[in-house]
């Protein structure tokens, strides 16, 4: 047996998945790297009972892809094509004269290195969670949406709490009624976009036609778990003395501004918030490839634009598992194709180029749609803390903009310190910016994860020393 | 007019404007958008030889201490001290040789033995021969201090606005400058572009070889206190002056106020490359755990680079340019921009005032490199 050439894939939510089957099954030897301790990503991770029982019939399809990729690639791995390493921790991928070496952290800690080396590389890393700050979003009981689906995988805990979920976004159905189909009294689903909004992008919705039944699906849940859908509202303040007790929300004009006199309070002790998902760029930023805006620039066969770098799912602009999986498959193929030294042929992977293509049509839309409310940044009083890790309040941010001429994210962290701890931003850049009247762009973080001196030290050391 | 809102802009707009001038400050971008908000704060004596650049750095130390008592509080100002540790034996002599022809220069340089120096700093590696302490090394939060000094200063400031033109009258002096929105008019322009300086010189028609110097730092997690003083290795200094390409990393390991430990800077030349860069990287992280071993099991957190700005004979140009009247230069300062600002505007604002400066200008006039690209 001639040797396979090797995949680095990073990431094995929807993406890395389908692109870790899709090569293994054209030639191609596969690593697939995780930091969590299962497959599955940000939307399959979560326990099979759980996923089943939350989930309208007609969604189970979804739960169908699912058991069919794990298979495959529990097949790969027994043939020996593929390898899935859990809880490897990817702070560093280093582009090297003729190959890549996957720079990750393993142990309890993540303090041990692990050096991969491949061919080429996939960056199927997904997204993380965008959240604005507001008037009392730091008292113990207001989560993020995926910090609300989480807590869901210890259902007994959950059942019986009273919760709202706001924001914007498609993600706040499924949590809302997966919260309610948990035995939570979910009180309102407050939603900033306009239902006008979606009227006017009747036609790409209607191109969509299981996208929208979906969406049907979940509102006709909502129905009848009795949860009250507030559109073109906002929360405008979280109340709570240790933690959370209730909630203001607030109508919005068409503007985007509060409408005064409209503000009503929802007791509850749970609030989930989200306001939509950016992409996890840190990796192909440090290997230089090109951005485009907030995501990672591919071409159709999903190359980014540093030779042996692909790139597949949120990484490359959000858009749901489906979108994921689509892109996931077609990088797959084309690296599979590129790397045995075969010419690529896109009719191979016609059908996941057709979705592709429709599926970001119909993300582009929901963009569109929801949309924080224009005011948002208002809503941000001077003592509310904006940048959590270093405790910065919208106050001091603002001194550093009209006081001492910051104007961007960088020079506003400079003169505050907001997004100089552990997140390194990630939270409280979009409010940062907004608050600087700035575009956001993507930060430059080197390290992807927090990596220890020692290991820096050394690392990449036994190959410089092998090329000697 | 002040061109450039980094720290020598600043420094440069608070003392003209204590001379009493009016003063405009225009950037391209945000205060401390360049280099300065890369650099690392140090303000240091310990790592220069006798001669034109440490005079500017005792001046500039004096005035840091002056306008510390002002703002101290608001730049992070902390007068820590300078230790610098040698590796061997032969390394201790020659930098005790050094430090003596300091002292006589009017630098304090207090020889520090072996147990003394575990004293100063308990987690230093084992089996140090030795080193020498600068009590007037210190450190400010090198973006506070720039956007400080520009409000301390009362001076207006012009961000987000590109310098595209040097405005001349007929008979060749300055009058202004323009910038994307509209021009600017003033009788003197003062050029603080930093690493850019030498492209703004290109606009009023002359050549100042300024080029970039690369350099990352490595921040770490917030620790506690455990390291007290800018600490480094002997050869840092032969660093400074040398004239090599190559790479050189000799890590100033220091704690901040705010608790992350800087470990900086390197220093190659490679354009404006902003590609990380493992090798360089690694070696700074290799040189600060061998400095201080229990570093190992800290983290970076995250990393970050800057390009210096330097001329071919490493000292910067201050003063009036004779080839264009009412021009006046104060920028390649490379990696000593921010210790050098206060005593760059210092004398910048008593040239304006018509005053006789403390320092003899000519090592650092601004028409000293032949007309050709100087290198
Ligand atoms: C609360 C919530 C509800 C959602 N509901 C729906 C829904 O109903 N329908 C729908 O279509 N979509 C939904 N989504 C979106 C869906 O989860 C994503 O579109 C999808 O998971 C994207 O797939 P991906 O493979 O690009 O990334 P992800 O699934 O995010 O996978 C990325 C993987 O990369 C790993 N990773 C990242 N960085 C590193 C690193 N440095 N080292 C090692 N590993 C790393 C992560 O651990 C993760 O496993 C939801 C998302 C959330 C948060
Ligand atoms: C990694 C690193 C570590 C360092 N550590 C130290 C240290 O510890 N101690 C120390 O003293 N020094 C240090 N330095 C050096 C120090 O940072 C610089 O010498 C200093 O910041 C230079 O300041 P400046 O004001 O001249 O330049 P800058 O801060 O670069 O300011 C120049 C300004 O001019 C503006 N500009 C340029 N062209 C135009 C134009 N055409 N129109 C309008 N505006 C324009 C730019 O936007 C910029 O804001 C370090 C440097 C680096 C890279």
């Amino acid at each position: 047996m001639t040797e396979r050439p090797h995949l680095a894939v990073i990431g094995a939510g929807p993406a890395g998945l389908a692109a870790t089957v899709a090569a293994a099954a054209h030639g191609v030897r596969v690593t697939l790297l995780d930091s969590a301790a299962r497959a599955g990503g940000q939307f399959y991770r979560q326990p099979a009972a759980e996923l089943n029982a939350r989930r309208p019939q007609a969604l189970h399809h979804q739960w169908r892809t699912w058991e069919r990729l794990r298979d495959s690639l529990a097949r790969h791995v027994d043939a020996g094509h593929a390898t899935h390493l859990t809880d490897h921790h990817v702070w560093f991928v280093e582009r090297r004269s003729d190959h890549f070496t996957v720079h990750a952290l393993v142990g309890p800690a993540q303090e041990d290195p692990v050096e991969v080396r491949a061919d080429a590389v996939l960056l199927a890393t997904g997204g993380y969670e965008k959240v604005l700050p507001f008037p009392g979003w730091t008292l113990p009981g207001v989560l993020t949406v995926g910090g609300a689906q989480a807590m869901l995988k210890g259902s007994l805990a959950v059942s019986g709490r009273t919760a709202v979920v706001a924001g914007t976004g498609p993600l706040l159905l499924p949590v809302s009624t997966g919260l309610a189909a948990a035995g939570v009294d979910v009180v309102a689903l407050v939603e900033s976009a306009d239902p006008k909004a979606f009227l006017r992008r009747t036609r790409a919705f209607a191109a969509q036609p299981g996208k929208v039944a979906e969406g049907a699906q979940y509102a006709a849940q909502l129905l009848r778990h009795r949860v009250k859908l507030l559109t073109r509202h906002t929360v405008v303040e979280a109340h709570g003395d240790k933690r959370l007790e209730a909630v203001t929300v607030a109508a919005l004009h068409t503007d985007g501004r509060v409408r005064p006199g409209t503000e009503r309070r929802l007791a509850c002790d749970t609030l989930a918030v989200g306001h939509g998902m950016l992409p996890h760029t840190d990796l192909a930023e440090t290997l230089g490839c090109r951005l485009e805006g907030l995501h990672v620039h591919v071409d159709d066969e999903q190359r980014t634009d540093v030779p042996g770098v692909w790139a597949a799912g949120e990484t490359t602009g959000i858009g749901g598992a489906d979108l994921a999986l689509a892109e996931g498959h077609i990088a797959g193929r084309s690296v599979a194709a590129r790397l045995t030294g075969a010419v690529p042929d896109p009719r191979g992977w016609a059908t996941a180029a057709k979705s592709r293509t429709r599926l970001r049509e119909f993300s582009a839309a929901l963009d569109s749609v929801y949309v924080p409310p224009a005011c948002w940044t208002d809503l941000i009083t001077d003592d509310t803390v904006v940048c959590r890790c270093e405790e910065v309040t919208g106050g001091a941010i603002r001194k550093a903009v009209t006081g001492l001429g910051a104007g961007d994210v960088r020079t506003v962290k400079l003169l505050t310190r907001a997004g100089m701890g552990w997140c390194q931003g990630r939270m409280c850049g979009p409010a940062v910016a907004g608050l600087a009247g700035c575009e956001l762009t993507p930060s430059r973080r080197p390290f992807a994860r927090p990596v220890p001196l020692g290991v820096l030290a050394r690392a990449g050391e036994a190959e410089d020393d092998e090329h000697r | 007019m002040v061109v450039g809102a980094g720290v020598v802009g600043a420094a440069c707009a608070l003392y003209v404007a204590r001379a009493g001038l009016d003063v405009v400050i225009v950037d391209r971008g945000p205060v401390s958008g360049g280099t300065t908000g890369a650099g690392e704060g140090n303000l240091l004596v310990s790592d220069k030889e006798p001669g034109p650049e440490l005079d500017l750095a005792l001046l500039s130390a004096r005035l840091w201490t002056q306008l510390a008592e002002e703002l101290g509080e608001f730049i992070e100002y902390e007068a820590k001290g300078g230790l610098v540790v040698a590796s061997t034996p032969g390394g201790l002599t020659a930098l005790e040789r050094f430090a003596g022809e300091q002292r006589a220069a009017g630098v304090v340089a207090e020889p520090v033995h072996a147990e003394a120096l575990y004293e100063l700093e308990p987690r230093l590696a084992p089996d140090l021969p030795g080193g020498v302490y600068y009590p007037q090394d210190r450190q400010v939060m090198p973006a506070l201090a720039a956007a400080h000094l520009v409000r301390a200063s009362g001076a207006r400031l012009l961000t987000g606005r590109t310098v595209t033109a040097v405005l001349r009258k007929p008979d060749g002096t300055v009058q202004g400058v323009r910038t994307v929105p509209g021009d600017i008019l003033a009788p003197t322009v003062i050029n603080a572009a930093g690493t850019w300086g030498g492209e703004l010189a290109a606009l009023a028609g002359v050549t100042l070889p300024v080029l970039p110097r690369r350099g990352f730092v490595l921040v770490t997690e917030p620790l506690p206190r455990l390291i007290h003083h800018k600490v480094y290795a002997a050869d840092y200094v032969a660093d400074v002056a040398s004239d090599s390409a190559a790479l050189q990393t000799s890590p100033v390991v220091e704690g901040t106020a705010a608790g992350p430990v800087l470990i900086g800077a390197s220093r190659e030349r490679v354009g404006f490359d902003r590609e990380f860069s493992l090798p360089v990287v690694r070696a700074l992280a290799a040189g600060a755990t061998r400095l201080f071993p229990f570093l190992a099991d800290v983290r970076a957190m995250r990393s970050y680079l800057g390009f210096r700005p330097y001329l071919p004979d490493h000292l910067p140009a201050i003063g009036p340019d004779p080839r264009v009247p009412g021009l006046f230069h104060a920028c390649g300062h490379e990696g000593a921009g921010i210790g050098l600002a206060t005593g760059t505007g210092h004398l910048i604002a008593q040239l304006l005032g018509g005053k006789t400066p403390d320092l003899d200008l000519a090592p650092f006039r601004p028409d000293r490199f032949p007309d050709e690209e100087g290198e």
